[in-house]
């Protein structure tokens, strides 16, 4: 029986990238799940959250636990909604057993074909320079690469992905973990600093020779994405479920 | 103090805001250089958090038995609980000793109790004698870096300064000329002042003991020239045993500088013959922080500086824009529990990327901290104007139909109105950013025309 997996679309990510969303549905399909894309989806309530107001998503959570009862999985093409889920959904009373099991079995979507379909041979090619933007709430919040601040083993999940396409050019980095300054709310209140940040980010891939800048997280994508063709930077934008997609069509 | 005000107005010298963020780029560099040199990095980490977490769970019990063990020694031990009441100790001291003139080395402690405007006013000169200290109270600036005060300085400044304050050679900024020349000027004070004040590392309850860590001896050398050392210590600084301080100094230089310990880490017991030590244990809010569960890790903080050169934020906003004693995400935690109305913006200077919560050699969760506080200043404060339109963004949210139409018509919006009013000089995100072209139909729509 191949697992059933309920695909989850950030509310932004369905209204302006939904191509991203088609590939890691049919991304997943390729690599044998079963897919269902639950209609009614939300926001999961995290821009919310950030900005202080954690309080007031108790109706999205509730909202999400119910949608995605019937899965196996929870697989989302983002890390930051996922981190929120896992430790930033509200106490649901009454509901404790169902939101442990909501977030136990979400996964972020790099790690759910690294951890639970373990993909170790991918047969593609997709022969670009590649630079890779780790967003921080998947960095540090679900641990899919090591960060550069700790004493640990090296790993890197997305890279671990991507080296088995044929011809994939990895793009070192000066510094390859650092903040874009999305950050939610943050990219507009604190809007000069947000563009400075991003700026700085963009910089770095163009000097190491990024042609295709990818990540897990379309909103720091579009982010540094906005800033990128507001000063004619050359640069490609494409999530690694698109990347992973095309490579393996 | 409002914290995107100041940062924009960091910003707005390019140059100078991207010297900064390199400049400490490059401390938090050799932090990480020194740091994975020890293959038992994490392990001292762990190891410190939990002998502050144990620490800050007896702390009375510790610090009577620090007092009782500091009395033995000979140290003189005041409590004050708050920044008044210790400036108050300290003038009391000054004036039995008829003392005019202090020379006095770094110590946050004092700054976050603005003691020297306090002792000017009351008669009594004060000569820092940190030479970061020395050149930002020549320039009547507090500190911008805990660590490194005058970080936010270049040397071409500096050069300019000395040659003004201590008559320099115009143009001559060779680092080693300017530090001789500021060691002259402060030989001078060292050796007039019969008091030195000095701030306090770790104090240690088994014996009684405090530790202060230098680099440049200066503490050192106003104490020993001086008859009288008052030390200043918050109540946090203390350990249970002597043998736990390697532990904490190991971290300490490597977080804060990626040196491998201090250059003096120097231990003050018992006065010499003849001479005086007063201690003063400072409370100022560090009970209350005690005591409000979701922040009290706070106080494990040994002060390294290393959450503010790894802050991507504070690295291109400079330690002013927080407006606060102690800048960076760790300022940002401690401020709102002094004064939560004045540093209300704090926590949201901050994108929650827990680089700080990494870095951090006490194992802070710092980053956790600040959303704890945007959730209870956001209610606090009844922020009316970003309530309602976070409202209005979940009214959209909540209800499917809602953010189907609404969606709906601003990707439509998107495709027809003119470009002046999408990028409108109100709409932050358009200023400096395009938006995404809009997409012909949502996923979900696709989905339920090609799937269902
Ligand atoms: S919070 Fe941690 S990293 Fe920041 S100054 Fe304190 S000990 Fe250092």
């Amino acid at each position: 029986m191949p697992p059933h997996v309920g695909l989850f679309i950030p509310c932004y990510m369905d209204q302006f990238y939904p191509q991203v969303a088609l590939a890691s549905l049919e991304l997943l399909e390729k690599l044998g799940c079963k897919v269902s894309y639950p209609i009614g989806q939300t926001c999961c309530g995290q821009p919310l959250a950030n900005a202080g107001y954690e309080r007031d998503t108790l109706t999205l959570a509730k909202h999400f636990v119910t949608l995605f009862k019937e899965v196996d999985y929870i697989v989302a093409p983002t890390g930051s909604c996922v981190l929120h889920v896992k430790s930033h959904f509200p106490e649901l009373k009454g509901m404790e057993a169902e939101l442990e099991k909501t977030q136990a079995k979400i996964y972020e979507l790099t790690e759910f074909l690294t951890d639970i379909l373990q993909l170790t041979s991918i047969k593609g090619k997709f022969p670009h320079k590649v630079g890779f933007h780790a967003s921080c709430h998947g960095l540090r919040g679900l641990r899919l690469s090591s960060s550069s601040e700790l004493q640990e083993p090296t790993f890197h999940k997305a890279k671990l992905l991507l080296d088995q396409l044929e011809g994939l050019e990895w793009v070192p980095l000066s510094r390859p973990d650092e903040c874009c300054g999305f950050g939610g709310t943050f990219a507009v209140s604190e809007e000069a600093l947000s563009i400075c940040m991003g700026k700085d980010r963009i910089l770095d891939h163009e000097r190491n020779g990024t042609e295709i800048l990818t990540g897990v997280d379309m909103s720091c994508l579009m982010h540094l994405q906005g800033i990128g063709s507001r000063s004619g930077s050359k640069l490609r934008y494409l999530h690694l479920a698109e990347i992973l997609n095309q490579a393996l069509s | 103090m409002n914290h995107p005000q100041a940062a924009a107005a960091f910003l707005k010298d390019q140059a100078r805001a991207s010297w900064h963020d390199e400049t400490l780029w490059y401390v938090r560099d050799k932090r990480d250089a020194a740091s994975k040199r020890l293959p038992e990095w994490e392990d001292l980490r762990t190891l410190a958090s939990d002998i502050k977490e144990h620490t800050l769970s007896q702390l009375d019990y510790y610090l009577e038995k620090f007092e009782e063990k500091a009395f033995e020694n000979g140290i003189q031990v005041y409590w004050a609980k708050d920044a008044a009441e210790h400036n108050q100790i300290v003038l009391q001291i000054l004036q039995s000793k008829e003392c005019k003139a202090l020379v006095k080395s770094k110590s946050i402690l004092t700054e976050e109790c603005h003691l020297n405007p306090f002792l000017e006013k009351n008669g009594i000169a004060v000569v820092d004698s940190d030479l970061g200290e020395r050149i930002v109270q020549f320039l009547n600036q507090p500190p911008s870096h805990i660590v490194l005060p005058a970080i936010h300085l270049k040397k071409k400044e500096i050069a300019e300064l000395f040659h003004e304050k201590l008559g320099t050679e115009k143009g001559n900024e060779d680092p080693k000329y300017l530090t001789d020349a500021a060691r002259i000027h402060l030989r001078e004070k060292f050796l007039s002042a019969k008091v030195a004040i000095t701030g306090v590392n770790f104090g240690i309850a088994e014996t009684g003991e405090f530790v202060v860590c230098t680099n440049e001896g200066n503490a050192d050398m106003g104490v020993h020239l001086a008859d009288v050392h008052i030390a200043c210590m918050g109540i946090e600084k203390i350990i249970p045993r002597r043998k736990d301080l390697g532990v904490f100094l190991r971290l300490l230089a490597r977080s804060a500088t990626g040196q491998s310990i201090t250059t003096y880490s120097s231990h003050f017991r018992s006065p010499r013959k003849g001479k005086e030590i007063h201690l003063i244990l400072v409370d100022n809010g560090r009970t209350a922080q005690l005591s409000r569960s979701n922040y009290r890790s706070s106080l494990k903080c040994i002060r390294c500086g290393a959450c503010m050169n790894t802050c991507p934020i504070y690295r291109r906003s400079g330690g002013f824009s927080y407006g606060s004693t102690v800048p960076g995400p760790i300022g940002s935690i401690l401020s709102p529990g002094l004064d939560v109305k004045k540093y209300s913006t704090l926590p949201f200077a901050s994108t929650l990327c827990g680089s700080c919560t990494d870095v951090c050699p006490v194992k802070i969760n710092i980053h956790e901290q600040l959303y704890a506080w945007r959730q209870e200043i956001t209610q606090a404060q009844g922020w009316s104007g970003k309530e309602l339109s976070i409202k209005l963004a979940k009214g959209i949210f909540t209800s499917p139909l809602a953010y189907r139409v609404s969606g709906k018509i601003l990707r439509a919006a998107l495709k027809s109105l003119p470009h002046s009013l999408i990028y409108h000089p109100l709409n932050a995100w358009g200023k400096g950013r395009d938006l995404p072209q809009p997409p012909a139909s949502t996923f979900s729509e696709w989905y339920q025309k090609n799937r269902l």
